[in-house]
Formats: structure tokens, C-alpha cells, sequence
């Protein structure tokens, strides 16, 4: 299981957590004021704790809410989700050389518990996939403890949204916590000029396509941004400024 | 209380597999494959692109429009944020700092 004596007895695993606790008060903010959406636009307590354990992706959550609420066909629905998700499709790519030792009922027990930040966070912490059993081991520590205390983090604070939606208001702001929380970690991201350049064209071409629906100018910031540094990258602009850890690796599976 | 909607429950569930779908969609299938080593590199600058691509419309944005003001408690609480994390470099600083620049301003003046 995710939990495995073998996982949280291992460092990575409080390393993991670490990492996950010096975010967790962003987290838990934006858990909270989802937790309050999803009752305020009239689901009931059962739905919203269903949604909040089951579903486990905010931004779909608060996409899909006002359709719940609308009586929309199941289908608009789905494929919303879908949309708001496509984010994760690409980081399926990038988590897929760290997962694939793993059976599949596990990749996907994994997959289902990393959210954007226990994604970001493993994949610093991990620049390349290990190839020796050790090293596999110690991604899994690190995943098992960031993913559980980020799991266990907006569950509980999407149950305590749940159960005062009545008494926070949402003018408050209390999600823009959430907001400093991913700025912090982009900070900490920057290892490489490029890396730079990478943030601000993905934060103007967010801006630029913001009219698009389904959160889909996300994904055009990311393609941009890729698509822009790549071809820096060929043209010879690649900076020294590389961090050891980010070294080109030579581990092809 | 609101009622509880079966149909309801069963989309809520359908969503988890979406999100599983989503989430597990370049492993769902046990078949050997590599990524193509061009694709490796240009996903070196996703993390940090699709952090930005959420955090800056949240900063610079209103109702879908660039804002026309600087009196936004969301410049000041980044600017605190972000000086906090260029002295300390802490995650929670920054958290803590940008909220204690935010708040006041954002309730106290309402900006």
C-alpha cells in the first residue's frame, strides 16, 4: 500500500512531508473556500464530502460546481472536468519513467493522490528517475509522506469549510494564500535562466488567452512556454546556470 | 439543508475517474514506451510554467481583465511575498508575510 512500513520509515518520507507542511497553510485555505463554494451553490454535506474525498482536484471541483448545481447533462460535466484537468495529462508524461516499476493498481493509486504540487515539489526534488532500487524507494518514501500530508491537509480543510460555510465569508480572500503558496515553490523552481523565461511566457500567455474556457489558456501557457525554450535551447542559448541535480541524465530506461 | 441527489453522486463519482484518467493517462497501460527525448526536455520547464500560468491571472486579473489600478492588495501581498522569499527564501514566509500585507489592506481598505 501507499503507506508501507518501507515508505514511512524511510527519510524521504519526513523529507516529503517537510516539503508538503511549509505549503500546507496555502493548501488548506484554498481547501477551505472550496469546501464553503461547493455548499454555499446549494450541494448538500454528503455531496460536497463525496466530491472533496473522491474527486480530489480543486480547480475541476469548483468548474463542475455550478453545472452540478444547474442540472447539467452528465457528459458537459465530465468532459469539463476533463479540460480542467488536461494539466495532469502532461504531467502524467514526466511522472511516467518515476512510476512505471511500480504494479498498476499502485501507478494509479499514486497517480490519483498527486496533485499539481505534489508533482512540482517530487519532480525537484527528483530531477531524473533512479534506476537502482534504492533510489526507487526513496522517490516512493518521498511521494508516500508529501502526497499524505497534502491529502490529509485538504481533506481536512475542505470538511471544516463544509462545516462552517455559513460562517466564512468568501470576501475575506483567504484563498489568495493559496496563490502565495505556488508563488513561493515557483521561486524556489528557478534553477536555470531559461527556467525564467519559462515563467514569464507561461504567465503572459495565460493572461493573453484567459478568454478561453475550461482554464484551457493553462495549458496554452504551458505549450507556449515549452515550445519558446526549446527552441531557445537549440538555438545555443542554454546557460551554464544549470543546477547540479538537473544535470542532463544519462538514465534512459 | 440541501437534498442529496442520487444522479448527483453517481457524476461525483464519474469525476473521480476522470480524475484518475487525467492524472494517470501517459501510465495507465502496462505497454513499454519511451518518451521521445525532445518531449524529456521540454517538460524540464512545465512545473514551473504551469505554476505561472495559474499564480499571474490570479495577481494581474479581475473578472477576466488585466487591472487598471495599483491600489490591489494582491501587488502588495506579492511584492511582501516575494521580497520575503528573496531574504529567507521560505515557502511559509512568503505565505505569511504576503497574508500580512493582503489582509489588512484587503479588508481594512478593501482593496
Amino acid at each position: 500500500m501507499f503507506l508501507r512500513a518501507a515508505y514511512y520509515r524511510h527519510a524521504e518520507f519526513r523529507q516529503g512531508a517537510r516539503d508538503m507542511f511549509s505549503v500546507a497553510p496555502g493548501f488548506a485555505a484554498w481547501g477551505l473556500m472550496t469546501g464553503v463554494a461547493m455548499v454555499k451553490s446549494g450541494m448538500s454535506a454528503i455531496e460536497a464530502i463525496l466530491m472533496t474525498v473522491l474527486v480530489y482536484a480543486g480547480s475541476a471541483q469548483l468548474a463542475a460546481i455550478p453545472l452540478l448545481v444547474a442540472g447539467a447533462p452528465a457528459w458537459v460535466i465530465l468532459a469539463t472536468a476533463f479540460c480542467v484537468n488536461l494539466r495532469f495529462v502532461v504531467f502524467s508524461a514526466h511522472l511516467r519513467d518515476y512510476l512505471m516499476h511500480l504494479p498498476r493498481w499502485q501507478r494509479l493509486l499514486t497517480g490519483f493522490l498527486t496533485t499539481d504540487l505534489s508533482y512540482v515539489l517530487f519532480v525537484r526534488r527528483f530531477p531524473a528517475p533512479g534506476d537502482t532500487p534504492g533510489q526507487r524507494l526513496a522517490e516512493q518514501a518521498y511521494l508516500a509522506g508529501n502526497c499524505g500530508l497534502c491529502w490529509v491537509n485538504w481533506v481536512g480543510s475542505s470538511l471544516v469549510g463544509i462545516a462552517l460555510a455559513n460562517f466564512i465569508p468568501s470576501a475575506w480572500g483567504l484563498g489568495f494564500a493559496g496563490i502565495l503558496a505556488l508563488l513561493g515553490i515557483s521561486f524556489s523552481l528557478v534553477s536555470t535562466r531559461l527556467r525564467i523565461i519559462a515563467a514569464l511566457v507561461a504567465g503572459a500567455a495565460a493572461v493573453a488567452a484567459f478568454a478561453l474556457p475550461l482554464k484551457l489558456n493553462i495549458l496554452v501557457a504551458i505549450a507556449a512556454a515549452v515550445a519558446v525554450c526549446l527552441m531557445l535551447e537549440s538555438a545555443g542559448l542554454r546557460t551554464a546556470a544549470q543546477s547540479p541535480g538537473a544535470a542532463p541524465d544519462n538514465g534512459k530506461p | 439543508m440541501n437534498e442529496t441527489d442520487l444522479w448527483t453522486v453517481a457524476t461525483i463519482v464519474a469525476m473521480a475517474g476522470v480524475t484518475v484518467l487525467t492524472r494517470c493517462f501517459f501510465f495507465l497501460s502496462s505497454k513499454p514506451w519511451t518518451l521521445p527525448e525532445l518531449a524529456r526536455r521540454g517538460l524540464d520547464y512545465a512545473p514551473i510554467a504551469a505554476l505561472a500560468a495559474v499564480i499571474v491571472p490570479e495577481i494581474v486579473m479581475t473578472q477576466g481583465h488585466l487591472i487598471g489600478t495599483w491600489q490591489d492588495a494582491r501587488l502588495f501581498g506579492t511584492v511582501a511575498g516575494v521580497a520575503w522569499f528573496v531574504w529567507r527564501r521560505g515557502v511559509l514566509g512568503t505565505i505569511v508575510c504576503g497574508m500580512a500585507v493582503y489582509l489588512p489592506l484587503h479588508i481594512g481598505l478593501g482593496w
